[in-house]
């Protein structure tokens, strides 16, 4: 009976109620979905490369190699040679070595020179590979394999002409050889959705008539011509490489790291990654910290709520009192007032952020390249949400003491 | 073969002990208490005696701390210095839970404001004391059933059970406020101002049922009124004036 009136003095106070799990449910969805952009960050960047055991490229820094060659964020300080790359590919250690090219670009997108090996080699999230979803991968010189975005974002299908830029942000474009589209590939969620794919040969290829960043005046080597050179780059950006045995790795990483010809660096990508997230774990500190306030906030929000209904409700506690409800019962309804409400509003906060989720995930990869999975609560998301509701029990003592002080002191004389 | 059984009232059995003198129900000895606040009120009450099954009429001006002593009796609020003795217990010498317990088992409360749950039902008004007072549920069979009774006898149709509270006439409200004290037969009966809203025809309707309860019960009963035309109707009437003394003013 007690529960049933409850129940009636909230569905009394509707609006206000309401009010209160709004807040509640927009803290906790706001919360779960700084969680979920998190998680689903730390999880997207750690499943973008899995399977190649270490990269190589010019000495610089360890994060600074991973996010230019996977990530293609940032630019490489300097390149390797391709006798370097050669002489590494020699070695006995090596199962397999991929070269990845990088400088040029097609509007925002970097084009990427490697060979027909990057896509069988390239692995993402545990063990998958790269599938073509249209068209086929590069049989011809100027074939140009596509990212899902790519296709998405300029709206190309398979045979469709690529003009290469020069460098990142040139105004010089490779005009005289065009690619064409070959394939597109299917989404992977990774950094391959938003890059050009060309083969080692053809970058080579269309710098053949360039020196100092620009075409040579007067000179011009038709396509064909071209198709019959060697083609052989001097230098490559970074190489992808995969040991025979796990055991040879760090042997490996130290031959290479003290390479006598040239100052190269071989980082292991789960290391560089772990160093990554440590330099933005600041940034993912205070993102938990603004969402833990915002939650705060709410409960705070609704502990003023119950505070200021006190005064409408002072004659109900006083009824009660009245009645011979004891300073429990009168607690434990205040107390059970807040829990539902702080319930309440959880879950509908939850549904909120899958609605949200449902709504913003194409929007977020396409904005971000951030591929939000959609999957049921985590046991610590559960765990974020029954804290929750016990610190709203907590919170709503300091009122529900208040309102048991008042019913005492206003006797059996509320006239209100 | 004959049979020596004693019949002790329902309302003496109880865990609270009883006073050695059964006449008196209700007794308070130099009881002092006192509103702290922009206003200061004080109320001493030297002397005041209610006998078991007395009814009482308790005259007052406005501001003449009748709710305050009304407060003290159901121990809402604690004297600070003197005895408040009800039923043969002590209330300083309870707990606050306890006086609440104690509250709901022997007194039944008629407010001047009705003092409903406006969101709650006829019904659940009419049974919230039992809810705190398992000896008075323990005396009814069918609590529902009883509440309809009282509804009946007070003039309330059997359709206003499952109504809301806020949905009632005033006179209907006041109807239920009345079924809720009596409810369970609780051995002491406050009211205060009950009659200030009903016509006169449902004034001694609703008087009657309470002397009713009083005659059949055995029940004690304390009425606050300003309406002295009532006097002839109880055992004795007691002006305010008589029996307390008042002093206030602001707190320099």
């Amino acid at each position: 009976m007690i529960l049933r009136l409850a129940f009636a003095s909230l569905a009394a106070r509707a609006l206000t109620v309401c009010m209160s799990i709004l807040a509640i449910a927009l803290s906790v969805a706001l919360f779960l979905g700084v969680e979920k952009i998190r998680t689903g960050a730390k999880t997207s960047f750690a499943d973008t490369i899995s399977g190649t055991d270490l990269i190589i490229g010019a000495r610089s820094g360890s994060v600074q190699l991973l996010l230019y060659s996977v990530f293609r964020i940032g630019n490489a300080t300097n390149n390797l040679t391709w006798e370097s790359y050669q002489d590494i590919a020699k070695r006995p250690e090596v199962d397999w070595i991929v070269p990845i090219s990088l400088g040029d670009s097609h509007r925002q997108f970097r084009v990427m020179g490697t060979n027909k090996a990057f896509f069988e080699r390239y692995k993402y999230r545990s063990d998958q590979t790269l599938k073509v979803a249209r068209g086929v991968i590069m049989e011809d010189l100027f074939d140009a394999i596509i990212g899902a975005d790519v296709a998405t974002t300029l709206d190309y299908n398979v045979g469709d002409p690529i003009v290469v830029a020069h460098g990142l942000a040139s105004f010089t474009e490779h005009d005289d050889y065009p690619f064409r589209v070959a394939g597109i590939l299917e989404k992977t969620g990774t950094p391959v959705d938003r890059t050009v794919i060309v083969s080692l040969r053809a970058i080579e290829a269309i710098h053949v008539d360039w020196q100092g960043g620009g075409g040579i005046r007067g000179q011009f080597t038709s396509i064909e011509a071209k198709r019959q050179m060697k083609l052989e780059p001097n230098a490559i950006t970074a190489a992808l490489v995969g040991v025979k045995s796990r055991l040879k790795i760090f042997g490996l990483q130290r031959f290479i790291n003290e390479y006598p010809e040239e100052p190269l660096l071989a980082i292991l990508p789960g290391v560089a990654l772990q160093e990554l997230w440590q330099i933005v774990g600041i940034a993912e500190t205070a993102l938990i910290g603004v969402s833990v306030m915002v939650v705060i906030t709410a409960l705070i929000g609704m502990m003023a709520t119950i505070f200021s209904s006190l005064n409408e409700r002072r004659r109900e506690m006083t009824i009660f009192r009245a009645m011979g409800a004891g300073p429990r019962v009168i607690l434990g309804m205040l107390l059970l007032e807040a829990v539902l409400i702080t319930a309440i509003g959880a879950f509908i906060g939850l549904i909120l952020l899958y609605l949200g989720l449902f709504a913003g995930q194409p929007m977020i990869d396409t904005a971000f390249g951030l591929w939000l999975p959609i999957e049921p609560p985590t046991l610590r998301e559960v765990g974020v949400l029954l804290g929750i509701v016990a610190a709203s029990a907590i919170v709503s003592v300091v009122p529900a003491l208040r309102a048991y002080r008042m019913s005492l002191a206003d006797g059996m004389m509320v006239k209100i | 073969m004959k049979l020596n059984v004693t019949i002790q009232p329902l309302f003496l059995i109880s865990r609270f002990k009883t006073l050695p003198d059964p006449t008196k129900f209700l007794k308070l000895e130099n009881v002092t208490y006192s509103w702290s606040g922009p206003s200061f009120f004080e109320l001493k009450i030297a002397d005041l005696n209610l006998a078991r099954s007395e009814t009482v009429l308790l005259l007052g001006e406005s501001g003449s701390g009748k709710s305050t002593l009304l407060s003290l009796i159901c121990g809402t609020i604690v004297a600070e210095s003197g005895c408040v003795n009800v039923a043969g217990t002590d209330l300083s010498a309870l707990s606050a839970g306890q006086r609440d317990r104690f509250r709901a088992e022997k007194i039944g409360l008629i407010f001047q404001q009705f003092n409903l749950l406006p969101f709650a039902s006829v019904q659940d008004n009419i049974l919230l004391p039992l809810k705190f007072a398992p000896e008075r549920r323990n005396r009814l069979r069918d609590l529902k059933l009883e509440a309809k009774r009282l509804c009946h006898d007070l003039g309330l149709h059997d359709g206003a059970m499952s109504s809301k509270a806020c949905n009632l006439s005033v006179g209907q409200q006041q109807r239920v406020a009345a079924a809720r004290a009596l409810i369970g037969s609780p051995p002491f009966i406050i009211a205060d101002e009950p009659t200030s809203s009903l016509d006169a025809a449902t004034q001694a309707t609703f008087l009657e049922l309470l002397f009713a309860q009083s005659r059949t019960h055995g029940t004690t009963l304390l009425m606050v009124s300003h309406d002295a035309r009532l006097a002839n109707q109880f055992d004795r009437v007691i002006n305010m004036e008589d029996i307390a003394q008042t002093t206030r003013g602001a707190i320099v």
